[in-house]
């Protein structure tokens, strides 16, 4: 279907009915239950595993297939959310045109940054990209917020005040990012029974562009050019003294993922109409390294896998606290409970960067592929397993 | 002229702060071959070293003053140090005074261990796998050191000050016959480079003057013919990294009264120095310390309010400019060596 062949349409069906459903799903426990702390399938939260998803999936294009580690890719996602935020500032609030000039913006940035540091490769060109991103903050943060000039507003980041040109606004619009006149905000709840189900119309406009930006992944990790990034990871040099130049192939795919990380960046904006600097910053870059990392590199799945995860496991370490913990470990004698809690308090609320770190070490050192090895290591396990009992069966009946 | 020789000076210190960082990266990436994005991170923890001295100085005992009363009029609780207790109010004031050069002492054996720890129980077992797994792990220990020294200390910057003879500040322009006050500079700072230059000094008379050195030089050159010929070649480079750690974590230590710690300020220099060694050339080590200085001059220079006015922003972005230009019309850096980290 689609030009996929049987594996990658089962494994985009899957995807497309997950990200259709995932209000629903992601929402197990009833409203007013005490489980309901877990539940996901709120729309806030939502949005940042799609978006988050596409960001991922962008940069897995460029480390998962070539291996150049870069480590500035925030930079496009907030080139990406300014450009989308001038648009509602200058003409519409409409978000058609505002993810076109996202995607734009940032791909022109990714053709001038990618220029520079594709002449060097390796370690070398992990840090030009990194000089590359905390130059652009430093810029964004600081320079281009002075008066004569405020391109970003600085540190209280570029927001749409009522005095804006907003040229094509008119009334009966709505004030907030809006798909020819659907607002973003607007939210269906559906109650069943004890469930309350959240059905938003910007998790459902990022989820139809991740299904896209997902669909166009894995036509490009299929294709002959996603053939000849593989070459250029297994062996660079090697396809260079076969007489191939390899460097517009790698300005090609830094273009792509940094075209994605703009759409991200974008799509932050449709759901949150501001921008700030923090967002180029450089831990949310290496925020997007983690998430591929721990997802898994190379994979299809493994980044939005990744992406989700962190974003998952970041809201609901942070919500917990010493109280809910004293909670779960009522059934506990009081010394031990004590205890228990003081062990886990570094781990819960703020501490979960620590959590993080930590978790990502444990990825790489002992899982390099990540949650995706770590599956398929479990179905290999199983099958081995069922597989014995099956030989086991055999070697009796013969016996018999 | 005074202008220039003030901005010069004003590079000095952060110059000296970069230069340290990045000689010990170097050192590390020199013998080793892996790329430590944890170093920021020890940094951060020499600066801590000075924190948790600076505290453990400062312990004291609440005493109830009856002569005096606080504002509600309830008898005032007075805290002495035990320091201030045991060596009477003028030693023991002077020891809590001296608290940030007391704590080399205290940073030096740490920061060894915990550079040979690092070494022995995580970094060994990445010397065969890529690049970027390196980075990766790296990263990720930078995060936890970071958010442990975070969950303890908190994320507010904590004042450390100078010694309070050392507090003052030197009129150079008398010096030099410019007018009085047009070239003030605070002691400390001074103090900070002249260490620096003594701290890089003895790395490099370690490195060239010593036999352990002479073996360690080899071992960069030739790892492996240094380890046929029957030397325990590992046991030196974990050694060396213990040094590049200690230099680092000094660095951070003497920084404090400059700076305020808090815990990501090893990060904010990292990002820095990992371009000054790649200005300077990877695996060289004057071009660490060269390019550390030079880019931290360059910095200052770029920071007046002429070169601010001419060009708005330079100073923000002056070092990654550089960076970018040297790498593009030298690919090796400015010192670089040929066949090191051509890939």
């Amino acid at each position: 279907m689609l030009g996929l062949n049987n594996k990658d349409t089962s494994l985009f069906l899957v995807i497309i009915v997950l990200t259709i459903l995932a209000p629903v799903l992601l929402n197990p426990f009833p409203t007013e239950s005490t489980l309901a702390q877990f539940n996901a399938g709120y729309p806030d939260l939502m949005q940042k595993f799609v978006v988050f998803g596409i960001f991922a999936i962008g940069f897995n294009i460029l480390f998962g297939l070539t291996g150049y580690l870069s480590f500035g890719h925030a930079a496009f996602l907030g080139v990406g959310s300014y450009s989308a935020v001038w648009i509602y500032k200058l003409f519409t609030y409409n978000v058609i045109p505002a993810l076109i000039l996202a995607v734009i913006v940032s791909g022109i940035f990714a053709v001038l940054i990618g220029y520079v540091s594709l002449r060097r490769s390796g370690i070398y060109f992990s840090i030009l990209t990194l000089a590359f991103a905390q130059m652009s903050f430093a810029l964004a943060y600081s320079v281009l917020s002075n008066p004569k000039f405020n391109l970003t507003n600085g540190e209280t980041g570029l927001q749409i005040y009522a005095n804006d040109l907003q040229l094509f606004h008119r009334e009966g619009l709505p004030d907030f990012p809006h798909l020819f006149g659907l607002s973003m905000v607007s939210t269906y709840k559906l109650g069943v029974g004890p469930w309350e189900f959240q059905l938003n119309v910007a998790y459902y406009f990022c989820a139809i562009m991740m299904i896209l930006a997902f669909y166009f992944a894995i036509r490009l990790f299929r294709s002959p050019f996603g053939m000849m990034l593989r070459a250029i990871k297994s062996n660079q040099q090697r396809l260079n003294y076969t007489g191939l130049n390899s460097r517009p192939y790698m300005l090609a795919a830094f273009v792509v993922s940094g075209m994605y990380a703009g759409l991200a960046g974008g799509l932050l904006a449709v759901t949150d109409p501001l921008a700030g600097a923090e967002r180029m910053q450089w831990t949310a870059s290496g925020e997007v390294v983690l998430m591929t990392i721990l997802g898994g590199t190379g994979t299809l799945i493994g980044p939005v896998l990744g992406a989700g995860f962190i974003k998952y496991f970041e809201n609901i370490f942070s919500k917990i606290n010493d109280q809910v913990l004293h909670q779960w470990f009522t059934f506990l004698p009081d010394g031990i409970e004590d205890v228990l809690v003081a062990i886990v308090h570094p781990f819960i609320g703020k501490g979960w960067h620590l959590t993080l770190g930590i978790l990502f070490m444990l990825v790489v050192i002992f899982l390099p592929g990540g949650l995706v090895e770590g599956g398929q290591r479990i179905a290999r396990l199983l099958r081995r397993l069922s597989n014995r009992d099956k030989a086991a069966d055999a070697t009796n009946v013969s016996a018999e | 002229m005074d202008a220039l020789l003030l901005q010069i000076l004003n590079g000095l210190d952060k110059g000296s702060a970069y230069a340290l960082i990045a000689l010990g990266l170097t050192l590390i990436f020199g013998t080793l071959g892996v790329v430590n994005f944890a170093h920021g991170a020890l940094f951060m923890i020499g600066a801590f070293c000075a924190v948790f001295i600076q505290g453990l100085l400062n312990l004291s005992y609440e005493t109830i003053d009856e002569t005096q009363k606080d504002f509600l009029g309830n008898p005032l609780k007075v805290k002495t140090p035990y320091l201030e207790n045991w060596f009477g109010p003028e030693t023991g004031g002077a020891i809590i005074d001296w608290a940030v050069p007391l704590a080399i002492l205290f940073a030096i054996p740490v920061m060894i261990a915990v550079g040979v720890i690092m070494e022995r129980g995580l970094i060994k077992h990445f010397y065969k796998r890529p690049h970027a797994d390196q980075i990766l792990v790296t990263f990720g220990l930078a995060i936890v050191l970071q958010e442990v020294i975070k969950y303890f200390y908190g994320a507010n910057p904590i004042p450390t000050p100078a010694p309070s003879s050392l507090a003052g500040a030197f009129d150079f322009g008398v010096l030099f016959g410019f007018d009085p006050n047009a070239i003030i500079y605070p002691y400390w700072r001074m103090i900070y480079f002249v260490f620096a230059m003594s701290i890089i000094g003895a790395v490099f008379a370690f490195l060239q003057f010593t036999t352990f050195g002479m073996v360690v030089r080899a071992g960069m050159a030739d790892r492996e013919t240094v380890s046929m010929l029957g030397i325990n070649i590992d046991k030196r480079f974990t050694m060396m990294f213990g040094i590049a750690a200690a230099v680092a974590g000094l660095a951070g230590v003497m920084y404090t009264p400059i700076n305020p710690p808090n815990y990501h300020m090893g990060m904010d220099f990292l990002v820095l120095s990992f371009v000054v060694v790649v200005v300077g050339g990877m695996g060289s080590l004057p071009g660490a310390v060269l390019a550390g200085f030079l880019l931290g001059i360059l910095e200052s220079f770029a920071s007046t309010t002429w070169a601010t006015t001419t060009i708005p922003g330079i100073n923000q972005v002056i070092i990654y400019v550089v960076a970018i230009i040297v790498l593009l019309t030298r690919p090796r850096g400015l010192m670089g060596r040929r066949g090191v980290m051509e890939e």
